[in-house]
């Protein structure tokens, strides 16, 4: 479990980090998510005791960085945004080089040899990593913090540099080690996050502008209901026959699929389902109600609105359930 | 402590450091050996060792310019500074690897002062005094090599800064006698690091040079920790 609790690093004049709280618990995938430069890496440096916060405080299972740093840090398993690897070693030289830095007390050889098969490395073992392609270094990195079986995972952008299918293994992994680990994993790539993560922080300039699931986030920020109707028919009487339903708020053509298909935007008011009066009219005047769903916001349109604060255009990305 | 110990001396051999460093220290004991021992057929080795500070002075800062700007500039000090390690072990292990590998070069000297004793016998307090002290000397030129390796990411520079600072150390008894405020002159020729090795060299034992290489290398592996302490809070 980490707590972090009004956490915050300056440098010099510049706030990189501006006092920022959150709790990731046992079991949990938590994602971070903003853009370049938001602060991701500063947060996370300072949770694994790399740099120390200007103010507030980090617990690692209840352990204070700053304070017991030694015993802290035995809690974490980091991978930095680029893996600390020493080229010139092989990956089983570096991989007990690392058990022992960390005082890994497991028995070696089975213990390195199950981390080796998880994040698939068992074919390079004996290579020099200055040799090993980006991939097989960044799970040599993922290995690395995986060496003591720590409580705690902090992952710094994982699957950065890896292949389409390494990254689904990579990303399969970390929900694996998610069940019974707590972990902190940030990227910029948002069907990362939207794939693994369980929660979702969005920073953005050093401060945390969300903080919540995924459905939550989408349902706090598109306000208006509004859904996308595929019709067929007259588009003119269509207009002026749904606009009369109850509920409905406004109604517009926003893309014509064929002659006489269109898709139609309608709001609505938040109280009223609209859809089964909508099906009713249009079948009575043997119309054809050939696609609806409500468009809420895609994560895409969340970490817009979140961090540029634009007005995203919910027409073209509409996602949710028929 | 240990495994940064033992990482640091397997990477003097993995990359070509370690041999360059003994390559040239050899070659330069070598040379020196030769001239003043075996071609004028004297057993007085503590020519040697005067000698053998010029070596030093360059081949201290090959030995000792990566510890710190490469961990720095390959960001493997992520790794290093996030393990349960102690800024104290991690400064302490990295000197104690180089300090190994110069053993390792001074150990030369020892079949030197063998081959001298086939031929007359050494004086043998004045070889172990100047062995001794050649010891002291680079343990203290090593720390100051560290400091400064972890003032800079690049390793160019941290050697060329080392090897200022060591000539600087070396030439304080030469400024000394420039500044005419006495006891500002008397304070930093005090601190010269050549008076205090000289007196080995004659084989004369010296608890308060002994100390002050001791305190100097402390001094600097010291300040090595604060620097990086510092670069956390910065």
């Amino acid at each position: 479990m980490i707590e972090v609790k009004n956490l915050s690093k300056h440098y010099g004049d510049k706030i990189a980090v501006n006092d920022i709280s959150f709790t990731a618990n046992d079991g949990e995938i938590l994602g971070f998510l903003g853009p370049n430069g938001a602060g991701k890496s500063t947060t996370m440096n300072m949770l694994t005791g790399y740099i120390s916060s200007t103010d507030g405080q980090a617990l690692i299972n209840g352990i204070d960085i700053l304070e017991n740093p030694m015993k802290a840090k035995k809690e974490i398993g980091y991978l930095p945004e680029l893996p600390p690897l020493y080229l010139d070693m092989t990956v089983k030289e570096y991989l007990c080089f690392i058990c022992d830095l960390k005082k890994c007390k497991l028995p070696r050889n089975t213990h390195l040899a199950d981390i080796c098969k998880l994040v698939k490395i068992e074919n390079v073992y004996n290579r020099i990593i200055k040799n090993l392609s980006k991939g097989y270094r960044q799970r040599v990195g993922l290995a690395q913090a995986l060496v003591g079986n720590p409580k705690v995972l902090i992952l710094d952008e994982p699957t950065v540099g890896l292949d389409p299918n390494q990254i689904i293994e990579i990303r399969s992994l970390i929900k694996k080690l998610g069940k019974s680990h707590t972990v902190i994993l940030s990227s910029h790539i948002l069907s990362e996050v939207q794939a693994v993560c369980d929660r979702i922080i969005v920073i953005n300039q050093g401060s945390i502008v969300a903080n919540d699931t995924e459905e939550n986030l989408s349902k706090s920020l598109s306000q208006e209901h509004k859904l996308v109707a595929q019709i067929e028919g007259p588009t003119d009487d269509i207009i002026k026959t749904v606009s009369t339903i109850r509920g409905v708020k406004t109604i517009e053509k926003s893309k014509n699929l064929s002659d006489s298909l269109c898709e139609y935007l309608i709001e609505t008011d938040e109280k009223t389902d609209v859809r089964r009066e909508l099906f009713n009219r249009i079948a009575a005047r043997n119309w054809y109600l050939l696609g609806l769903k409500s468009s809420e916001l895609s994560l895409e349109d969340i970490f817009l609105k979140l961090t540029i604060g634009e007005n995203v255009n919910i027409n073209k990305k509409s996602k949710g359930g028929n | 402590m240990g495994a940064i110990f033992r990482r640091e001396l397997l990477a003097y051999f993995t990359t070509p450091i370690g041999y360059i460093f003994l390559a040239l220290f050899y070659a330069g004991a070598g040379l020196f050996f030769n001239m003043t021992a075996l071609s004028s057929g004297s057993t007085d080795m503590a020519y040697i060792f005067t000698l053998l500070i010029y070596v030093l002075l360059v081949v201290i800062p090959i030995l000792t310019m990566r510890t710190l700007s490469e961990e720095k500039n390959q960001k493997t000090d992520q790794c290093l500074l996030t393990a349960p390690v102690s800024l104290g072990g991690l400064v302490m292990g990295k000197f104690l690897a180089a300090f190994v590998i110069f053993l390792l070069a001074v150990s030369i000297t020892v079949v030197y002062a063998v081959v001298v004793s086939a031929f007359a016998a050494p004086d043998w307090t004045v070889v172990i005094g100047n062995i001794l002290g050649f010891m002291l000397l680079g343990s203290a030129f090593i720390s100051i090599g560290i400091f400064v390796s972890s003032l800079t990411e690049n390793q160019i520079v941290s050697a060329i800064i080392s090897f200022a600072a060591m000539l600087l150390c070396y030439l304080l008894s030469a400024i000394a006698q420039l500044i005419p405020v006495e006891w500002i002159s008397k304070v930093i020729s005090n601190l010269s690091f050549v008076d205090r090795y000289t007196g080995f060299t004659y084989g004369l034992f010296d608890l308060s040079n002994v100390l002050f290489f001791i305190s100097a290398t402390a001094v600097f592996l010291y300040l090595t920790v604060r620097v990086l302490e510092k670069r956390r809070w910065s």
